[in-house]
């Protein structure tokens, strides 16, 4: 048995490695189809140009059109472009140059990636803070006047969509407190470079965001953490915990809450990806100069390679959570590791 | 020193007056026990015996207050004198409160039934032992760390010392519940309260356990309440006797007057059917010798099944007759569930021939057939289960129940369907009028009686029966063993009787195999085999069975069955049994 602990790590790593090899054809694949798809609708990004030229009344004639495809090289077969992307990428890390923003993709995704992180990760934190000791208190005191409280407001955070919810509080803020709204900074900080005033102003604009996208996933997960709790709580080795004389605070944190935490490990899986594409309406109706915004507006103007350059960061992204909640789940859970 | 201990009026450690404890419902207040009064002596054994929804166990939560919600001590007091001559009503504590937390596993501690899900799944079994030594003791670290290390020695667990980082789930059954009184001895209480501590467990391991309880409990003169509705473990270790149903105590003395003088009619009918179990049933000898001339309905041939790298079974081999009764035995993992589902074809056996002789007198070969032939042998090999609970399905009501196979097959339908069905509910002893109901408004035994209804609607040969009483009460238990051996006799039935229990098997079956590891090792004649076996195994199995006697209290007899040829690594390292 003593060999048997000494080597648990092994086989661990070896699975590890193995996920990892895995991952490299699986980029390509998708990375294939997310080109492919990004291609299919009618049309390409000159069409998209020449549309909105054209509703400004500028005439485009074929030859310009031809001369355009030309420079950005959409007149060759898609294979070869999709080639030369992927070759790009993979030899100098270049993902091209956005067609719209006539900026490389890897800035203009970078640029926004540090702000959607800031913002996630805040409203993730405060869902958490907010809704595991809700969760536990509301499985502990089932059908209490405060479990029936914070189911009621529960449904509620469940019940509204969260694009109305930024509206009426936008609303709120600016006209009863006369709050700058919208954006997450204020117009003279926006081009500034990073400052401690800089900061300060972004902290003063975060709130409103990281509330709304809170609210919505705080209810729901609520309700995922009272059932859970609930699943755990008459366990017999909640009663041995109990009858060993521990505290009722003590046995609770130790015991089943632990357990009932293991399947928020899973859900590291969609987080990271949802960095990207989540909450998209809300960013659109709050002005926020994240990531989703961006996609939402490459994916319009078919400007494929900043929208392939997304997808392909989403899909690496669920694969690499989905690799980090599965090691998570060994670690936490030794019925996973050894059995 | 000790003169004068003896000389001193002794207290009871433990003593229980007019204990109330009730359970609020919608439907109005629930006495899960009634006004109860027992006490218990330092380093005596205390059983508290009954069916299922006695009360027993909620006395035993009682005692720690650790009772499920909604349930509430309601009057009563329940006194603990400890050794320092001071004395704490438990019954006035706070459940939460610090007092009643202090004597919870320092002076009082709890073992419970099921051992795997009494541990925690993720901690180690060393992280939960130290736990209690640091909470009570005000150990360190590595102080409680050493001692836990010499309570699993205590405890007879091979490896102490690597043992105490390994799971729950990494421990064989046996060797959980070692544990779990590990655990419990931890703080050397005055008194271990049992909960079924080895009705999860083969009768094997069962008589290990209690015999380490009995050595423990000598060692550190430790009380002990014990909880069970085994009688035959009752007689074994029991000083004094609670008898309890409905929550209510309806006999309560020395072990040797509840056994040999019981005054209360229903402790009568306890002992009473415990001691039916001990010999053939009188139907089987009303009956005529069996025909064993007679072509074999079933002949099993060289059967085995495979799951990965394991043998669940190993070249069965075996013939039922017609009319039969045969009974297969053995422990937790040793194939016989397996070999039911495999003569059902709910698997496909790896190698092997079942041949099974049709009422037209061709036979078959019911490890190959496949399609229409197939649905029609499965018409005359019905199955009664285990679980009269999880057995059938909740959302169906009684007659769709039993009549679905007959609905299944287009035997009958409307009207001559609805008669068909009033008559199987009769004939398995139900009222008819109840058929519109749904299972969860009948009892555990009038659910097997369900099972079995549908087991015979569609008039089967055979009837595969896999531990079809062992999740009923004693008193039930026979009632549904001689419900099926009436059945038998009106319908010519053969059984494939699969139990772990010898006195199932002594009261019902003409033959017996028994299984071992996925091999039949001995087959015979149930007298013989249950009373005088000739392989090893089986009198190992069989001398490990409390017998319901007090005065037969010679453990001397009993020995673990070790196979002879040595080299099984799952056998030493305790490992592989974890399953």
């Amino acid at each position: 048995m003593r060999r048997a602990n000494l080597n648990a790590g092994v086989p661990m790593l070896k699975f590890i490695i193995k996920r990892l090899l895995w991952m490299i054809p699986s980029l390509f694949a998708v990375s294939f189809l997310a080109f492919v798809l990004i291609q299919l609708p009618p049309g390409d990004f000159v069409t998209t140009y020449i549309a909105t030229l054209a509703s400004s009344n500028e005439v485009v004639d074929q030859n310009t059109a031809a001369q355009l495809r030309e420079r950005f090289g959409l007149d060759q077969p898609m294979l070869v472009q999709y080639l030369k992307w992927i070759w790009g990428i993979v030899t100098s890390g270049d993902f091209g140059i956005s067609f719209e923003w006539q900026q490389p993709v890897s800035g203009l995704i970078w640029e926004r990636m540090a702000l959607t992180l800031v913002l996630a990760v805040a409203s993730l934190l405060a869902t958490w803070a907010i809704a595991l000791p809700i969760g536990v208190y509301s499985a502990v005191k089932k059908y209490s006047i405060g479990d029936y409280a914070f189911t009621a407001f529960t449904f509620f955070g469940l019940s509204i969509p969260s694009f109305l919810l930024a509206l009426v509080l936008m609303y709120v803020a600016a006209v009863e407190f006369g709050q700058d709204v919208g954006g997450l900074f204020s117009p003279e900080y926006e081009t500034a470079s990073w400052s401690i005033g800089k900061m300060f102003d972004l902290l003063t604009h975060l709130w409103l965001p990281v509330a709304i996208l809170a609210v919505s996933s705080t209810a729901s997960l609520i309700r995922v953490m009272r059932a859970n709790m609930l699943d755990e709580l008459p366990k017999p080795y909640v009663t041995t915990a109990r009858a060993k004389g521990l505290s009722e605070f003590r046995l609770l944190t130790k015991y089943p809450l632990r357990i009932a935490l293991n399947p928020f490990i899973s859900t590291i899986a969609w987080l990271l990806p949802n960095l990207i594409s989540g909450s998209v309406v809300v960013a659109i109706v709050l002005n926020l100069p994240t990531a989703a915004p961006l996609l939402l507006q490459s994916l319009m103007a078919q400007d494929m390679y900043l929208a392939g350059a997304f997808v392909l960061l989403i899909c690496a992204l669920t694969l690499i959570g989905s690799l980090i909640s599965d090691i998570l789940l060994a670690l936490v859970d030794p019925r996973i590791r050894l059995e | 020193m000790t003169d004068i201990l003896t000389l001193a009026p002794r207290k009871p450690l433990l003593e229980v007056k007019n204990l109330v404890t009730e359970f609020p419902l919608r439907t109005g207040i629930f006495k899960a026990v009634d006004d109860l009064s027992f006490s218990i002596e330092p380093g005596k054994t205390l059983c508290v015996v009954g069916e299922s929804g006695s009360g027993k166990s909620v006395t035993a939560r009682s005692i720690l207050q650790i009772i499920d919600a909604p349930g509430r001590i309601a009057s009563g007091s329940i006194m603990l004198n400890r050794q320092d001559g001071t004395s704490l009503d438990l019954a006035k504590l706070d459940p939460r409160g610090k007092a009643i937390r202090s004597v919870r596993g320092r002076d009082i501690a709890m073992i419970f039934q099921e051992p795997m899900s009494s541990l925690s799944p993720v901690h180690t079994v060393g992280d939960q032992i130290t736990e209690v030594l640091r909470l009570h003791l005000n150990m360190s670290k590595a102080e409680a760390r050493k001692e836990a290390i010499s309570l699993l020695r205590q405890v007879e667990i091979p490896n102490p010392d690597k043992a105490i980082d390994r799971y729950a789930f990494q421990y064989s059954g046996g060797m959980r519940q070692r544990a779990m009184i590990a655990m419990a001895l931890a703080c050397k209480p005055q008194l271990l309260i049992a909960d079924e501590p080895t009705t999860a467990l083969d009768v094997t391991t069962q008589a290990e356990i209690l015999d380490l309880i009995s050595r423990l409990q000598k060692a550190h003169g430790m009380a002990v309440l014990f909880i069970t509705h085994d009688m035959g473990v009752v007689a074994q270790i029991a000083d004094d006797v609670l008898v309890m149903h409905h929550g209510v105590a309806k006999e309560y003395g020395p072990v040797d007057e509840i056994f040999h003088a019981p005054k209360d009619p229903y402790t009568r009918m306890l002992i009473g059917s415990v001691l039916k179990l001990e010999q053939k049933a009188e139907i089987r000898l009303a009956r005529p010798p069996l025909d064993t001339s007679a072509e074999p309905i079933l002949d099993i041939r060289g059967l085995s099944m495979q799951f990965g790298d394991m043998k669940a079974l190993d070249e069965v081999s075996i013939s039922l007759l017609p009319g039969e009764t045969l009974g297969i035995v053995g422990e937790s993992g040793s194939g016989k569930t397996t070999m039911g589902r495999s003569i059902m074809r709910l698997y496909d056996p790896t190698a092997g021939e079942i041949r099974y002789r049709r009422s037209d007198g061709k036979t078959i070969d019911l490890a190959r057939i496949e399609g229409a032939e197939l649905k029609t042998a499965r018409r005359e090999l019905r199955m009664v289960f285990q679980d009269p609970f999880g057995s059938l399905n909740p959302r169906m009501t009684v007659s769709q129940v039993i009549g679905e196979p007959l609905l299944v097959n287009g035997v009958a339908r409307g009207k001559e369907l609805d008669e068909r069905v009033c008559h199987l509910m009769e004939q398995v002893g139900l009222d008819p009028a109840t058929r519109e109901r749904y299972p969860h408004a009948f009892s555990g035994g009038q659910r097997q009686r369900i099972g079995i209804a549908r087991a015979i609607t569609l008039n089967p040969r055979i009837i595969v029966a896999d531990e079809a009483t062992s999740a009923l009460d004693v008193s039930v238990r026979f009632q549904v063993l001689d419900l099926l051996m009436r059945l038998q006799d009106e319908l010519g039935l053969a059984y494939i009787f699969i139990s772990h229990d010898i006195g199932v098997i002594r009261y019902m079956c003409d033959r017996v195999g028994v299984m071992y590891r996925g091999k039949l090792v001995e087959v015979g004649e149930a007298d013989k085999v249950c009373n005088a076996p000739d392989h090893a195994y089986t009198q190992a199995l069989i001398s490990a069975i409390p017998r319901p006697d007090p005065r037969d209290r010679d453990r001397s007899r009993r020995f673990r069955y070790v196979e002879p040829a040595a080299p099984n690594v799952a056998a030493i390292t305790n490992g592989g049994a974890a399953r």
